[in-house]
């Protein structure tokens, strides 16, 4: 630690900001030290992200002082925070796919110099921490993981006494989190202070040496990470002991799906290509597809659900030839899927919880006969969704965008399971969930394959594919790796087959 | 400060309410640009909206209601359903002369013939021009992708083309004298769109818009095919999603609203107008747009805004008679009632909250 000064960088007191019907953060008080990796730790909607929009000058606080290095600090807007020293590396990147590298960094700047010193300074930061990034490629052709190297190089430019990251391993393979890392800590060596903002415990452990942990925007605990068990933080944040999935020995059928050779052109410019995809999932069998975003898991979906047709022997169930049929028929033959995107792909916004039931309800649950629809049948699956998932609403007449993502994922999820599938695709199913009820759809999960459903999971979330998937497979670049039994496999093997770290090993060798 | 915040639900009451609150404002805003323009603003209201339902010639007026209102409602259901799934047909005045040409052209093959079936052969007929035409943009933009707002609206003017063409030539009275135009329906029974019940302006077009309505309603809120264009219009990829088939609903929505337009051309020629001729197309194609938004895509909201743009037609023009108003004014009169009913549509997702301005 290189803990020079006396005094905290900076020191949030009393932090209060409330939205209309939510206290996003209450009170919430606590030190960054100079040089120091702190971890801001809470479930989706405890109030992380409020937090840190305050501390950027993005949102101001109803009540509560910060304070700089002991002097009042209350940021009107992102620019002066920046010009206090502080730079953000947001989830979500914001840049151009048109404009290349240097272009982009320039467009953030309040004086941007010449291009070709910036593009020599975009060089020299990059080399000085491991982030090598050609000034002048196009941003459009660069990965995720590379994309992010521009904010983060973006930020550094600025001289950062502060360096706020929100979720930035979400979108990394394992090896590029490595990467990362190491950077951090020459970060961290220089003085620089980190605030790291993640639910991912051991990533954590790993880096952080403190951790605040936000709970319904409270701040309700602190720790230090490396000498706290990832248990014990995961019960801060949940404020209740955790329910681990639990998964039966299980015997496995006949292959209920079937996919070979699958190839299929990207739909639309920014899409993926599916590309000689070979699978087989059994009865009984969760297969997780792992892969950084993008790698074609909406299309390989849509695949599976019927929205896009393919040749009819590149997808077989039970062994006949479904490739060319659609989604309503599909549906009757027991295949069910639930896509990633939940509003306007997997539920319809402006429409009722009992009509977004009828959406894929309707053929398996009897909710049509010759094409008239039985809206209080349907009324009653969505409530019988609604309990047997705790999906927090006051009742199915509510529109799907009233609910959180957590809820409506919930009802997502639960819409398919119980409608009994011989197999289910889910993408993503707990992202943006929290932690109770991401266990919950874990379990779903686990119990149908129970039953004998064939269960497909395409998840980011490695943890949550080790903890349920009896084999695994990576997609990278619109290609399926080979699936591997779960069990025996390591986090190296894993990184690999997902593409390894897109040529990022060079930085560090 | 004030702010728009979405609300988590549309609010039902303000759904219900925008359409009388748009008529009061547009009273109001009315009111002043009558009185700028130097009339009693008050006579002038009372003369648009309470002269045609309760004045002296009210006898006279109140059958024009339906006869006006019909082909609007006829003409704007079949928008809606369109527009409701986000499939905009701009062409159903083209559609509406093509009906009415494809109708009055069949009764006029059988002419002086009289024959029972004569009329519905010609309803028949009527629609299926109608849906010809609509099924040129929806065949081209399912096949090549064509924009159908495009297509559709073009088709307007080759419809007008064809309407002087026949009007001097095929369909041209042959006792007429030489002047353009059509026999007239009116004065050949088998083909005479007559009134159901004398003096109550009832006739086959306005049955028609009634059933339209109610079709519309079941089909939308009790059908698989209502639902799915609904769900197209909220979000193509849950519809996809959902099953639904884009193109066959682009032919179903394109093909319906050309039917009911070509219906409403037909009623109207062997009706009201009773002859093709080069001036029969009034405009009721593109009015019925409008009508179909004041009715906020709903059928019976449909049916009943398709009635308030026929009252302010009726009462315009009284307006212009006894109170010489300019037809402008009228006109501009119309376009606010749009206007404000768009603009206090905002009310329906966003509500208006006061903030005190934060003190950094």
């Amino acid at each position: 630690m290189t803990n020079q000064s006396s005094g905290p960088l900076l020191s949030l007191k009393g932090l209060t900001k409330a939205y209309p019907g939510v206290v996003a953060n209450d009170t919430v008080s606590f030190d960054i030290g100079e040089g120091e990796v702190h971890a801001l730790l809470g479930e989706n909607g405890a109030g992380k992200s409020t937090l840190v929009k305050m501390i950027y000058g993005l949102v101001k606080p109803d009540s509560g002082v910060m304070e700089l290095r002991g002097t009042p600090y209350a940021p009107a807007e992102p620019r002066q925070a920046r010009a206090d020293g502080i730079a953000m590396v947001f989830q979500h990147f914001s840049l151009f796919d048109a404009l290349n590298v240097a272009e982009n960094i320039a467009l953030g700047m309040e004086n941007p110099p010449a291009m070709r010193d910036l593009a020599a300074r975009i060089r020299e930061v990059s080399e000085t921490y491991g982030l090598p990034l050609d000034p002048y490629r196009t941003v459009g052709d660069l990965s995720a993981g590379e994309r992010q190297r521009v904010e983060i190089i973006r930020c550094l430019l600025q001289d950062p006494k502060l360096l706020i990251m929100d979720e930035p391993t979400s979108v990394l393979t394992p090896q590029e989190v490595e990467i990362l890392f190491q950077t951090l800590q020459k970060l961290r060596s220089e003085g620089t202070s980190i605030l790291y903002i993640s639910h991912k415990l051991e990533e954590i452990r790993t880096l952080c040496d403190h951790a605040t942990i936000l709970r319904l925007g409270k701040n309700v605990g602190e720790c230090v990470p490396s000498e706290t068990s990832a248990r014990d933080m995961a019960e801060m944040m949940v404020g209740s002991a955790l329910q681990t999935p639990e998964r039966s020995g299980r015997e496995f059928g006949d292959v209920a799906m079937d996919i070979s050779g699958l190839s299929v052109p990207s739909p639309s410019a920014f899409g993926t290509a599916l590309k000689n995809v070979h699978m087989t999932v059994r009865k009984g069998e969760i297969l997780g597809i792992g892969g950084v975003a993008g790698n074609g898991q909406d299309e390989l979906l849509g695949v599976l659900s019927g929205e896009t047709l393919t040749e009819a022997d590149a997808v077989k169930l039970h062994g006949q030839p479904i490739g060319k049929i659609g989604p309503t028929d599909r549906r009757a033959m027991g295949v069910l899927a639930a896509p990633e995107e939940r509003l306007g792909h997997a539920a319809a916004p402006e429409m009722s919880l009992t009509e977004n039931a009828m959406l894929t309800g309707s053929v398996r649950e009897n909710l049509e006969k010759n094409g008239f629809l039985n809206w209080g049948a349907a009324q009653g699956f969505a409530e019988k969704i609604i309990e047997a998932f705790d999906v927090r609403t006051p009742g199915p007449e509510n529109a799907a965008r009233s609910l959180s993502g957590g809820n409506l994922q919930k009802f997502v999820i639960g819409r398919e399971v119980l409608q009994n599938p011989d197999v289910l695709v889910v993408n993503q199913p707990t992202w943006g969930v929290d932690a109770a009820a991401a266990a919950a759809i874990r379990q779903s999960l686990l119990d149908l394959a129970a039953k004998g459903c064939a269960v497909i999971c395409i998840s980011q979330d490695l943890d949550e594919l080790m903890e349920i998937a009896d084999s695994f497979a990576a997609l990278n670049e619109g290609r399926l790796s080979a699936p591997r039994p779960t069990q025996g496999l390591t986090v190296d093997e894993i990184g690999l087959m997902m593409g390894g770290a897109h040529g990022m090993e060079v930085a560090h060798v | 400060m004030i702010v728009l915040e979405k609300r988590p639900q549309p609010s039902r009451v303000w759904s219900l309410a925008t359409p009388l609150v748009a008529v009061l404002a547009t009273m109001i805003a009315g009111g002043m640009l009558f009185a700028l323009l130097g009339k009693n603003p008050i006579e002038a209201i009372s003369t648009i909206f309470w002269e045609p339902l309760f004045g002296e010639f009210a006898f006279y007026y109140r059958p024009q209601l339906l006869v006006k209102g019909a082909p609007l409602i006829l003409i704007a259901i079949g928008l809606s359903l369109g527009f409701r799934a986000g499939i905009w047909n701009i062409g159903a005045e083209g559609q509406y002369i093509m009906g009415a040409i494809c109708g009055a052209g069949a009764g006029l093959a059988f002419y002086p013939l009289d024959a029972f079936y004569i009329f519905p052969i010609m309803v028949i007929a009527g629609a299926l021009g109608g849906w010809i035409w609509a099924m040129i943009p929806a065949f081209l933009k399912v096949k090549f992708g064509t924009n159908e707002i495009l297509v559709s609206l073009m088709l307007v003017y080759v419809a007008e083309q064809m309407l002087a063409s026949v009007s001097l030539g095929l369909l041209k009275n042959p006792e007429g004298f030489g002047f353009p135009g059509s026999r007239n329906l009116q004065s050949y029974d088998s083909a005479h769109n007559a009134e159901l019940i004398a003096g109550t302006g009832m006739h086959w077009g306005v049955v028609a818009a009634f059933v339209a309505v109610i079709f519309a309603y079941v089909l939308l809120n009790r059908h698989m095919l209502g639902f799915h264009i609904r769900l197209t219009g909220e979000a193509p990829r849950a519809a996809k999603f959902a099953g639904v088939k884009p193109a066959r609903l682009i032919l179903f929505c394109l093909g319906m609203s050309g039917a009911l337009a070509g219906l409403a051309g037909l009623f109207e020629v062997s009706g009201p107008a009773g002859q093709i001729s080069i001036d029969f197309n009034v405009g009721y194609g593109f009015t019925a747009i409008i009508v179909a938004f004041l009715g906020r895509l709903h059928p019976v909201g449909i049916l009943l805004a398709g009635l308030l743009m026929a009252l302010t037609y009726i009462g315009g023009e009284i307006a212009q008679g006894s109170l010489g108003l300019p037809a402008a004014a009228i006109q501009v009169f119309q376009g606010m009632l749009l206007f404000f009913l768009l603009a206090l549509d905002l009310l329906t997702n966003f509500r208006i909250a006061i903030r005190k301005s934060e003190v950094a």
